[in-house]
């Protein structure tokens, strides 16, 4: 469904993201993981538009959506969520949901409905009629969730939504996802929590200083040398292989 | 609440006509046309968060139309109406692509909007068709084909029309699709277009739909005092009050602009009369203008209906 070759951004002399090739099937769920500053929101951001890459292409089932401002890939059915969260703060949170609602459905009342059950389903019934500027940072990242979701996606883009999750919440979420894949949606996400990785993807990819530097199930990827090591330094795999 | 603000306002629209007072009849149509500019500049600058401080040069586009059809081509006002919103909504939906196809938001965009305003005055001084400096004169000839009308009730009338016409817009935007990307955007714009909203085709349409009413209240006023020139088309003064009256009564509210129009000339005409001395009185005007912006930050409407997350 989603595919990506050669992607590279730089940002002055950071080489965020380094030709890195990434598929995405239908009906999957993959996860993008790496250390910090691997380069994972800008592949997020250069995939859906909002960021122009220097080079790559990224095919949206077949066409090339290089150059594709945000909201006309959203609207071909491709919606991201913000690690860094982005909501309209002076809107209630019903309200916030509700303008993703609008993506695939016009009429208000509709709209409204869908977005308060999705809302509440989502744990934030009692916060449906205040401004999402007073909500906690576990709320703004389930209205994250919730306002991409209102959209009905059909290829949903992750960006760490359970950071910050107390553990039940993170179960709670990853059942949600599971879910929303169930209903058809194919599913990109990175997220540092490894307990939602395993329990969620079909196939992990790992970045690290921008380059892809793995992939396989997650089984594989927990074992990998270069993972480890990307994740705790040079030798790392060795010296824990000595003891 | 809220409703019983609605009717109280609308009494209070309704009492001039009681009155057989020419005053007081011109005054409430002063008063309806600010609120109306308000409320027009309010669906951009209020709802979509569209800063302008250029809005008269609607106003000025939409007088001029009116009265250039009319003494040149024997065009009836009638019609001027609908060319004035027409052009008022065009030269909008332009600006709009072309500044926020460029990027320009927050106070660049509303440099560019003055710039725009002064440009098109320097334009109506300088060209033939608007008469240059010397301005255009409409013949007096009063009768309700002429959209001339002897009794200024019945242009106080027309003016609560217009107005009636920008709050039912504002009322849609409160409600609906359109209204809620419009806010969508001035609240976070990337959040809105990774929803597939259409940033700046919104915000164009905002500014259309706000310039196409804004016109129509330059068509209102050369139809009530029949002349119109460059300082008065496209005064700076007129384009503040519109920000005013909507920022006093609360921006991105529907009561707003009206609540606004008749505070800033409430406060206008007291301090008018109750001072003498000449300068003191648009200082104290500006003063308490200050302190009800200072007191209030989201304006008269929010502090009147207290919303329940207020
Ligand atoms: N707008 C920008 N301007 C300059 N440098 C940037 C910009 N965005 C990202 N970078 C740099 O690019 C690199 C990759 O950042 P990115 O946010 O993509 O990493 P990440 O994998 O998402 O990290 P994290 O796990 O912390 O979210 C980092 O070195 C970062 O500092
Ligand atoms: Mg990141």
């Amino acid at each position: 469904m989603l595919e990506v070759r050669g992607l590279s951004r730089r940002f002055g002399g950071v080489r965020a993201v380094r030709g890195i090739d990434l598929d995405v099937p239908a009906g999957a769920i993959v996860a993008l993981i790496g250390p910090n500053g691997a380069g994972k929101t800008t592949s997020f951001a250069a995939i859906a538009g909002f960021v122009r890459p220097d080079s790559g292409s990224v095919r949206l089932d077949g066409t090339d959506i290089i150059g594709w401002p945000p909201e006309r890939i959203a609207l071909a059915g491709m919606v991201r969520t913000f690690q860094i969260t982005q909501p309209f703060a002076g809107l209630t949170v019903a309200e916030n949901i509700r303008i993703g609602a609008f993506l695939r459905e016009s009429h208000r009342n509709a709209a409204t409905r869908l977005a308060r059950e999705l809302g509440t389903e989502l744990g934030l019934g009692a916060w449906l009629d205040r401004p999402a500027a007073a909500l906690t940072v576990a709320g703004r990242k389930r209205l994250e969730l919730a306002r991409a979701l209102a959209a009905r996606p059909r290829l949903l883009l992750l960006d760490e939504v359970m950071a910050g999750l107390t553990p039940t919440e993170v179960n709670e979420t990853v059942a949600l996802v599971r879910g929303v894949r169930g209903r058809g949606a194919t599913i990109l996400l990175t997220e540092h929590v490894m307990q939602a990785v395993t329990a969620l993807a079909d196939r992990v990819y790992v970045m690290a200083e921008g380059a892809m530097i793995a992939q396989g199930t997650p089984r594989e990827i927990a074992v990998d040398q270069r993972v480890v090591e990307a994740y705790l330094g040079k030798g790392a795999a060795a010296r824990i292989a000595d003891g | 609440m809220t409703r019983g603000l609605w009717i109280a306002l609308a009494t209070l629209a309704l009492l001039p006509f009681a009155s057989h007072s020419q005053f007081v009849a011109n005054l409430a149509m002063l008063t309806a046309i600010s609120a109306a500019l308000g409320q027009a500049w309010n669906i951009a600058g209020g709802f979509g968060g569209l800063t302008s401080f250029g809005h008269v040069a609607f106003f000025g586009l939409g007088a001029y139309a009116d009265a250039i059809l009319q003494t040149r081509y024997g065009f009836t006002p009638w019609l001027g109406l609908p060319a004035a919103a027409l052009l008022g909504g065009g030269v909008g939906w332009l600006m709009g692509l072309a500044t926020f196809r460029a990027g320009l938001r927050g106070s660049y965009f509303a440099l560019v909007t003055l710039a725009f305003a002064e440009a098109f005055r320097i334009l109506a001084n300088s060209i033939g068709i608007t008469g240059g400096g010397s301005g255009i004169l409409v013949k007096l000839h009063t009768s309700a084909g002429n959209f001339q009308f002897a009794d200024r009730r019945a242009g106080y009338a027309a003016a609560l029309a217009l107005l009636a016409l920008a709050t039912f817009a504002a009322r849609r935007l409160a409600v609906g699709r359109f209204g809620a990307y419009l806010m969508a955007v001035r609240e976070n714009e990337d959040a809105a277009r990774a929803l597939g909203v259409r940033a700046v085709r919104v915000k164009s349409a905002a500014l259309a739909l706000s310039g196409a009413l804004t016109a129509l209240g330059g068509v209102l006023y050369v139809q009530s005092y029949l002349y119109i020139d460059p300082p008065t088309a496209f005064s700076v003064e007129r384009s503040v009050e519109m920000l005013l009256v909507a920022m006093i009564g609360g921006a991105g509210t529907v009561a707003g602009p009206l609540l606004g129009a008749l505070a800033v000339h409430a406060i206008a005409d007291t301090t008018r009369s109750l001072v003498a001395t000449p300068g003191v009185a648009p200082m104290l005007y500006g003063v308490v203008l200050l302190l009800i912006i200072g007191f209030l930050p989201g304006g008269i409407a929010r502090f009147v209906t207290r919303p329940a997350h207020a």
